[in-house]
């Protein structure tokens, strides 16, 4: 078990609130109702399979949806004020001052035809009063924050110079330039290699811990949440399904879907230690099957019953924070045992 | 790798490939010009209405005109080497001197007209990206593609018939005031009025061309992962435009500007002659028609060599916009 299992966290004082959250392109509801809390100094994981919703989640935080996109309905409380309702050039102090994020493609993300330096410096430029001199110390400081060997030469290097993980130690850079009270890292080490992703998820943990700042770790790697995460967020089309301690979620899932995710490696419920195996599937797909009425997930369940198709399920909350949204198991197979874990 | 010494890189390769380059195009125009009906005697001559079998046997032989192919091409090429283009029977002046003085209203027209093109251009495909979809896109996207299909002769007449004749604001062609005593600001001011209708009417279809293909890639460069990033820092959004968006977008539209360098040189013809602007561009008409191979071959060899410089220092702009281009050090 890693020492990071240690001092149980995410007990602090709540930072970011997100309540009912509806996200709407037209018609199409992607996001349909989420809510959670992230305290301070903590790491909340939310994982669930392509396609439900967590980066619209992610990126309604940071006021980002992309064109077409609308928060339909719900709030987002950051640091207790109401953060959807912000006027544009307030909304821009919050993304990149006290709110970074960090993106999949490290290989795109950043802008080809300006050197890493610039791109961090304009960063910190944009929301302290720095001079170009104190701004690029700053950088370099920052770049050897990140474990970027040799920032002084590195510094004027353009991205394409820089191998993926450089990269993506850029981004994170960039992102914690003005160290914000949260991170938002959006599956930041899917487009790398095994050995970097580690790399870069100590990275993060370690600034997390350094600059005491909460992260909001969106990934589907379930190794990822058991080494890294205080607290779990399982989505799935749209909506919430579970919420609990890795530790709880791995020992006993609560929820069908969870059960089906934690299937695609066996072993990880026992020992925390993520295998690679071949990827159990859960049959049918989230796009074709999601229904309006009912549990999103009753078409490809294997404990469905007549009720489940007539009302979205209600999220029960358990003890230690603990949350599903499935009456069936609940009730049937799972006594307090269970629930108290 | 600095800015400086990719650019003297680009110069020397540059040099390498103008020699081989140039000596092609003089030798290969120099034959081709050799299937043309007619030369310049019998032009001078026709005009004359007076000359003799002698007399153009003895103007033949003056300009050696009477040798074969094959010898003139290597006395040609033995005064090139020495820096000699020939003379032209027509003007009764050496070719260099007749290019010398054509060369700066040509470099002139074209260069400004490249200017304004690539200004206005890109101001316009700006605003197309801005307003993607709504009104002032598509009214702009119509009047680009007119612009785009109307041959540049007859917008020079209608730009004439407008500002000249109807107006009386510009003057309908020439490059100075005739016989004006002006000097300093105001001899400058006079010529540029008289640059003014030329300049528009050279430029137009690059305009089109330069306001569709930024108006496209701006849209592109707008949905790229580093404009999302570069919001993520909070940035504001007329930052964004000009730091990220439009320096991204630049990059395609540098290596179709420097392709129309030499298109501009030769597209000049036509408004040179509209305006009767003395540029390279006239000269080269009146050469074809006056047979006066000389000169045509003496432009034929100048615009190459310009064509080459102008691709030249497209590489070295090309290589400041995009770092990627030209740099092979990702591994140091
Ligand atoms: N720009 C958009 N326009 C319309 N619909 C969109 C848009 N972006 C996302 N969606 C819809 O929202 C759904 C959820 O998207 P989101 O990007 O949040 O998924 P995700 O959980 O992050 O998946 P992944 O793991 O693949 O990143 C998508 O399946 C898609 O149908
Ligand atoms: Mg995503």
């Amino acid at each position: 078990m890693s020492e990071h299992f240690i001092l149980p966290r995410g007990d602090g004082p709540s930072l970011l609130a997100v309540d009912d959250l509806r996200v709407a392109f037209g018609e199409k509801q992607p996001v349909k109702g989420i809510s959670f809390e992230i305290n301070e100094g903590e790491t909340l994981a939310i994982v669930g399979e392509s396609g439900s919703g967590k980066s619209l989640t992610a990126l309604s935080i940071m006021g980002l949806l992309p064109a077409g996109g609308t928060i339909a309905h719900g709030s987002i409380q950051f640091e207790g004020r109401e953060i959807t309702t912000l006027a544009p050039r307030e909304a821009r102090a919050l993304r990149g001052g006290s709110i970074g994020m960090i993106f999949q493609e490290p290989m795109t993300c950043l802008n080809p035809v300006m050197t890493i330096g610039a791109q961090i410096i304009e960063a910190l430029r944009q929301h302290q009063s720095l001079s170009r001199k104190a701004a690029r110390a700053r950088a370099l400081e920052l770049l050897d924050l990140v474990r970027i060997p040799d920032p002084h030469r590195r510094i004027d290097d353009f991205p394409y110079q820089l191998s993926g993980g450089m990269r993506q130690r850029v981004m994170i850079a960039v992102a914690v330039a003005c160290s914000p009270r949260l991170l938002i890292a959006d599956e930041p080490t899917t487009a790398l290699d095994v050995t970097i992703q580690a790399q870069v998820l100590d990275l993060i943990d370690r600034l997390r811990r350094e600059l005491s700042m909460a992260v909001l770790l969106i990934t589907h790697d379930l190794g990822v949440v058991s080494q890294w995460a205080d607290r779990v967020v399982v989505m799935y089309a749209g909506r919430k399904v579970e919420q609990a301690r890795p530790d709880a979620m791995f020992g006993n899932p609560l929820h069908p879907y969870t059960r089906g995710l934690l299937n695609a490696s066996p072993r990880l419920g026992d020992s925390y230690n993520y295998i690679d195996g071949p990827l159990y599937e859960i049959p049918g797909s989230i796009s074709s099957l999601a229904g309006d009425r009912g549990c999103a997930f009753a078409p490809r369940c294997a404990h469905v019953r007549a009720g489940c198709r007539d009302a979205v399920p209600a999220l029960a909350t358990l003890s230690h924070g603990r949350q599903v949204a499935c009456p069936v198991l609940l009730s049937e197979e799972n006594r307090v045992t269970a629930v108290d874990l | 790798m600095t800015s400086v010494s990719r650019a003297a890189r680009t110069a020397w390769r540059t040099g390498l490939h103008a020699v081989p380059t140039a000596l092609g195009v003089v030798v290969l125009s120099f034959l081709l010009l050799q299937l043309a009906p007619g030369d310049a005697v019998d032009v001078l001559a026709g005009e004359a209405g007076s000359a003799t079998a002698e007399t153009m046997a003895e103007m033949r032989a003056h300009y050696g005109l009477d040798k074969p192919v094959g010898q003139r091409l290597v006395s040609y090429l033995a005064d090139l080497a020495h820096g000699n283009l020939g003379f032209s029977p027509r003007y009764n002046m050496p070719v260099t001197q007749l290019i010398w003085d054509r060369l700066p209203g040509s470099l002139m027209l074209a260069g400004s007209a490249l200017v304004l093109a690539l200004i206005v251009g890109v101001a316009l495909g700006v605003l197309m990206a801005a307003r993607e979809g709504k009104a002032t896109d598509r009214v702009l996207s119509v009047l680009s593609l007119i612009f785009y299909s109307v041959p540049a002769f007859w917008i020079g007449l209608m730009l004439i018939v407008l500002f000249s004749i109807k107006l009386g604001w510009l003057p309908s062609g020439g490059s100075q005031t005739i016989g004006s005593s002006a000097t300093g600001i105001a001899a400058v001011l006079d010529q540029l009025r008289y640059m003014i209708l030329p300049t528009v009417s050279l430029s137009l279809f690059y305009i089109a061309i330069y306001a569709r293909l930024s108006r496209i890639s701006m849209i592109e460069a707008k949905g790229q992962d580093y404009v999302r990033t570069a919001r993520a820092k909070g940035l504001g959004e007329t930052h964004i435009l000009f730091r990220h968006v439009l320096r991204n977008a630049l990059i395609p539209l540098t290596t179709v500007a420097g392709m129309h360098v030499g298109g501009m040189l030769g597209g000049s013809v036509v408004i040179e002659t509209v305006y009767g602007w003395p540029g390279l561009g006239r000269l080269a008409y009146e050469a074809v028609m006056g047979r006066d191979f000389a000169v045509l071959l003496g432009i034929l060899l100048f615009s190459s060599l310009l064509v080459i410089v102008a691709n030249a220092v497209v590489d070295v702009l090309h290589g400041i916009i995009d770092p990627r281009v030209g740099g092979n050090d990702a591994t140091k």
